[in-house]
């Protein structure tokens, strides 16, 4: 299982070279079709949440690391910023109407129907939030 | 992201290629906020050369759209494809807001 990690500042500048790193990780282990655009997809949620809310206070780094099989893709991303858990975010309501929708809150529930596997855990002063793409059976990756 | 909006007598035709994510969808925001400060109240997007849409861009669209609503203003989208499609559909904008699949249909569909 091969391995790769990047190491950026968290800005949204960074954004365009953290989701080129995730496309090329992910093309290696052979994941080239339909999923990608799912994949790219949660990584920029998860990545923009950290660029905007995980340093309140200033600046921090976001770490990326990605690896898996042509089965399964996995991408965890890590920062030393506020604790935040995707997975406690409320579910945004989706039949409220223009006037009553609510803007934001909808890049965690498209995280979470994204991924097949989605855990985040707070290990010391980190936050670790872990992506796992699964290929099934006869579908193209 | 690029951009172009084509003005049309029942409306502007807004077509928007390449990817709206969280660097571009403000981009776009402010496009459609300068054109609705010149009086635009119609608005058709064409998303069938958008290859991909984030929550970014949903927020742009539904801030666009909130204040089109007192202008009683509308935001019709055509063209949608592959993961841009998904998302609307995830996300519920696909029954926010009316689909068509050309700008033409979209057009006649206000009469």
């Amino acid at each position: 299982m091969s391995q790769r990690s990047l190491r950026l500042e968290a800005r949204i500048e960074n954004l365009e070279a953290m989701l080129a790193f995730v496309a090329e990780s992910a093309g290696k282990l052979g994941w080239l079709g339909e999923r990608l655009p799912n994949i790219e997809l949660a990584v920029e949620e998860a990545a923009v949440n950290v660029c905007n809310h995980a340093y309140p206070e200033g600046e921090g780094f976001i770490e990326l690391s990605a690896g898996g099989s042509r089965d399964s893709f996995m991408v965890v991303i890590n920062d030393a910023g506020i604790p935040f858990d995707i997975l406690a975010a409320p579910e945004p309501d989706l039949t409220a109407d223009i006037t009553e929708r609510e803007i934001g809150g909808l890049g965690c529930f498209l995280i979470r129907s994204l991924t097949d596997r989605v855990s985040y855990r707070r290990e010391g002063e980190r936050n670790i939030l872990q992506l796992e793409f699964l290929r099934e059976k006869g579908q193209e990756c | 992201m690029e951009i172009l909006a084509t003005r049309n007598d029942k409306g502007t035709i807004v077509a928007i290629s390449g990817k709206m994510d969280a660097v571009t969808a403000p981009v776009y925001e402010q496009k459609l906020r300068e054109l609705i400060d010149g009086g635009e109240t119609v608005f058709v997007n064409d998303f069938s050369r958008l290859a991909y849409i984030s929550s970014a861009g949903l927020r742009s669209i539904l801030a666009t759209a909130k204040i089109l609503k007192p202008k009683q203003g509308t935001l019709m989208f055509c063209g949608l494809t592959g993961p841009v499609r998904d998302v609307f559909e995830i996300s519920g904008f696909g029954s926010l807001f009316p689909l068509h699949p050309s700008p033409e249909a979209a057009l006649k569909s206000i009469g």
